[in-house]
């Protein structure tokens, strides 16, 4: 009759890698909605055409690692690394600085170390990291939001994508990087003075934040990770810029809510840091690495050269990941308070 | 009201109990063969007192145990000793084994049994003696001889009797229907516990998914001793863990590699409850237990009393086995039970579920895909483990950090396998991992002995040398002092030395 002698358990739960990449995937769906809103559909075609590059790659990689590619396609991880490689590069790049950064991504930051659950780096910021550094000029070429200017078209942003040199958008500087450039103003007086600052942090971002934001907690909700990180870096990096914060003299590091609802703060708390491969594992690692993410955002904003700190921050902190992990072992049942 | 506690982890997989209807209780037709396994137990196996040929009773001793970690074995029913050979037994490893086998008669004439009316008259320590000789062994799954939970122990007391009715397994039912059926028998086997050790607080456990078990439980228990505590809490694999429920119920940990006694409890199942009373109040001995049959291979699943040795091939056949439809048996539950290499294999003292799904129902695991540390794993370990660490570690063969990150406290629930989204078997992992470092184990014992050994017998050829060496020194120095002894004179110059003297008077003489 043939039967099965496998192991226990026989049962296995719904849960699989494609469901948890699905579900990652998914739940950028409304900050990449609400940042095509604001910039136009830049962002989309990146994400498009990132995820093809990708998928491209993990399948040219497997068939040299001499694995079935077909698996490691279907499990959407590839795509999740382009999609949030993509959604972190300014909407109008040209077409090689998304093929450059996402084959920096899957090469350098993931096969080169033994592919999906062995690289000790978040890929995307692999990816982003060399970009930034570059082609820092690209890089920090962001578009103005609605509101601010015109919302660029489907056509231009074809035009932008595979003949920058033709491409003529407005870009303008992001609330971060007026508060970078312009540290002898008075807090009142930049916020004031300059449109692109909105309601609650900057215009546009601050929705694009909250939009990114919901994703997050929707993850949470679906428990495709813990709170611990995200929880841990969005209060140090209150704290921090509430420590930081005097009120608004010239030397002042910014306020709280700019420094929670601009740039890729939300994002990367809920979608980058949560990273499980190259973040600590236990929750109380996972509590550390968070806020110390948290804290060095801030202080690479506040003092460092770049406007936004977000990739550079988990980088240092996916170096410490192993470290934080052989101090936080979780106290095992019955085995008292010895940790 | 006693506080319930929560664990840390547990999952919450389909309970499919409704399946094989608890509280129904079937008896499979007689069965043309029973075959006892001499090991049906932790510890020593039993050594057969019968011989081929020989006619049996029912209760009849076949095997008595072997030192006092071991349990007898006796005959379920009226028959006669066809065999004492080995035979496959309920192992993850088709293991064969030294069993009896019984040819039943069909007459069921049983020994006369001789019960205790009351049992406060007796010593506990005998009353110890009647559950060993009864051959009762843990029949929640692990099978450790009950009577060495029950000894006294220096410097340990026992303070709390729990009785464990969680059966947090999916699919078993077989405490379900025991509480169903006897809780008045369970209730009397655990005042029965108490007694023997000594413990002034029985607490019965069951999970809140058996209402009705529990009702029959507190009613009985209320009829008989309004002070025994039945408890209701919410159901989470694997609060049936020993040590899990121990925590439920008493917020008390067991220490890592201690037992429930160390912290003042007595942990037993409900049909070892049952068993106790059957052999303390009339005498019985343990020779059959209820079983859940259960899987959607089965057109009539239930629980049936079975006799102990009955193969499992003939209980199938009474619950309608569709065997086309069957892709692997398991022995106990789907989350920690073994699968079997075949059905000729009878029930023991610790089968509480024969499990026959179909392919639709347990799918063959999938290839397991990369680990991708997302850590549902530790969220789900009950024992607080960092189960993607214990794989790393296992997989680098790395024995060092497997023990310093405590893999000896998993207590192999399979949770962390259950949850994990690259479907890695994790708790294979652990198992071989353990089975490496009992191996290193033995091995350093034993060559910490032959190298005692070595070291003792080059010390003592060198003694014995050495011993050489001084008794010969010693002969030559008595042969010397006997040579000397004689006033220190050489005798062939005293013999000269006199010859000449002798010549020296003669010629003075001429």
């Amino acid at each position: 009759m043939g039967l099965l002698t496998v192991t226990s358990p026989h049962a296995h739960g719904p849960q699989s890698v494609t469901r948890v990449m699905r579900a990652v995937l998914l739940a950028t769906l409304p900050g990449v909605a609400v940042m095509t809103y604001f910039f136009g559909p830049g962002t989309l075609l990146n994400i498009i055409a990132g995820g093809l590059v990708a998928l491209a790659l993990e399948g040219l990689v497997m068939r040299l690692r001499q694995r079935q590619a077909g698996p490691y396609l279907r499990d959407y991880s590839v795509l999740v690394t382009s999609t949030l490689l993509c959604i972190a590069l300014p909407a109008y790049t040209p077409w090689w600085i998304v093929a450059v950064g996402v084959a920096s991504s899957v090469l350098l930051g993931k096969h080169v170390f033994g592919g999906l659950g062995y690289n000790p780096f978040n890929p995307a910021m692999v990816g982003y990291v060399v970009l930034l550094i570059s082609f820092p000029v690209q890089m920090s070429a962001w578009p103005a939001p609605r509101g601010l200017a015109e919302v660029p078209s489907l056509g231009d942003s074809f035009v932008a994508f595979f003949q920058a040199n033709q491409y003529d958008g407005i870009t303008m500087a992001t609330p971060l990087d007026l508060l970078r450039q312009n540290q002898g103003e008075l807090m009142s007086e930049l916020t004031s003075s300059r449109a692109q600052f909105g309601a609650l942090a900057g215009v546009g971002w601050e929705w694009i934040n909250i939009a990114f934001l919901a994703g997050g907690l929707w993850l949470l909700y679906q428990r495709i990770f813990t709170w611990h990180a995200p929880v841990a870096m969005l209060a140090a990096l209150t704290l921090s810029a509430l420590l930081g914060y005097d009120g608004g003299s010239s030397t002042s590091g910014g306020p709280v809510m700019v420094h929670l609802l601009s740039g890729a703060t939300i994002f990367g708390a809920f979608f980058i840091i949560t990273d499980p491969v190259s973040s600590a594992v236990s929750n109380r690692g996972r509590l550390i690495f968070g806020a110390a993410i948290g804290v060095l955002v801030y202080l690479i904003r506040a003092f460092g050269n770049y406007p936004d700190a977000l990739a550079f921050a988990v980088l240092i902190m996916n170096f410490a990941a192993p470290f934080i992990d052989h101090y936080t072992q979780p106290r095992v049942y019955g085995q008292g308070d010895k940790r | 009201m006693r506080k319930i506690h929560d664990i840390h982890g547990g999952i919450h997989p389909p309970e499919r109990k409704a399946l094989s209807r608890p509280g129904e209780l079937q008896t499979p037709p007689m069965p043309g063969r029973l075959v006892l396994p001499l090991s049906q137990h932790i510890g020593k196996p039993a050594q057969p007192v019968v011989a081929v040929g020989d006619q049996v009773l029912g209760g009849q001793l076949i095997a008595e145990a072997e030192g006092p970690v071991s349990v007898p074995v006796h005959a379920p029913t009226s028959g006669t000793i066809t065999a004492v050979d080995r035979f496959a037994i309920p192992h993850a490893s088709g293991l064969e084994d030294c069993c009896v086998e019984i040819a039943p008669d069909g007459t069921d004439r049983w020994v006369e049994l001789n019960g205790i009316d009351d049992y406060r008259a007796f010593e506990p320590s005998e009353l110890v003696s009647l559950a060993r000789n009864a051959g009762i062994a843990g029949m929640g799954g692990a099978g450790f001889p009950t009577a060495v939970k029950l000894m006294a122990r220096e410097g340990r007391s026992i303070d709390t009797v729990i009785i464990n009715g969680t059966e947090c397994e999916p699919y078993i039912t077989a405490d379900d229907t025991i509480m169903q059926c006897q809780p008045r028998e369970i209730v009397l086997g655990a005042q029965m516990l108490a007694y023997i050790v000594g413990a002034e607080h029985i607490v019965i456990g069951v999970e809140d998914n058996k209402p009705t078990a529990f009702a029959a439980m507190r009613d009985a228990a209320s009829g008989i001793d309004n002070r025994i505590e039945v408890v209701s809490f919410p159901t989470k694999y694997p609060s049936g863990g020993e040590k899990q429920l121990i925590e439920i119920l008493t917020g008390k940990q067991v220490p890592s590699g201690g037992l429930p006694s160390d912290i003042g409890i007595l942990c037993n199942n409900p049909g070892t409850a049952v068993a106790i009373y059957e052999a303390i109040a009339n005498g019985r001995p343990l020779t059959r237990r209820i079983v859940t049959l259960t899987g959607e291979a089965l057109q009539n699943p239930g629980n049936f009393e079975a006799m102990l040795g009955t193969p499992i091939s003939h209980l199938l056949d009474a619950a309608g086995y569709r065997a086309e439809q069957n892709n692997r048996l398991i022995h106990g539950g789907p989350m920690m039970g073994f699968a079997l290499h075949s059905a000729d294999i009878p029930i023991i003292k610790t089968t509480n579920c024969i499990l026959a799904p179909t392919e639709q129902e347990l799918p063959t695991p999938a290839p397991a895909q990369p680990c991708i540390r997302c850590g549902m794993c530790a969220e789900a370990c009950p024992a607080e483990l960092l189960p993607q660490q214990l794989y790393w570690f296992a997989r680098a063969k790395d024995n060092d950090s497997l023990e310093q990150h405590n893999l000896f406290d998993c207590i192999e629930c399979g949770a962390c396998s259950w949850v994990c989204p690259s479907q890695i078997p994790l708790v294979q992992y652990y198992r071989a991992g353990k089975a490496a470092i009992n191996e290193a184990r033995q091995e350093k014992v034993r060559s910490d002995r032959s190298r005692a050994r070595f070291e003792a017998r080059q010390e003592r050829v060198e003694r014995e040398a050495a011993e050489r060496e001084a008794k010969r020194a010693q002969r030559k120095a008595a042969a010397q002092r006997k040579a000397e002894g004689s006033d220190g004179e050489d005798p062939v110059k005293a013999a000269i030395a006199r010859a000449k003297a002798r010549k020296q008077a003669e010629e003075s003489t001429e």
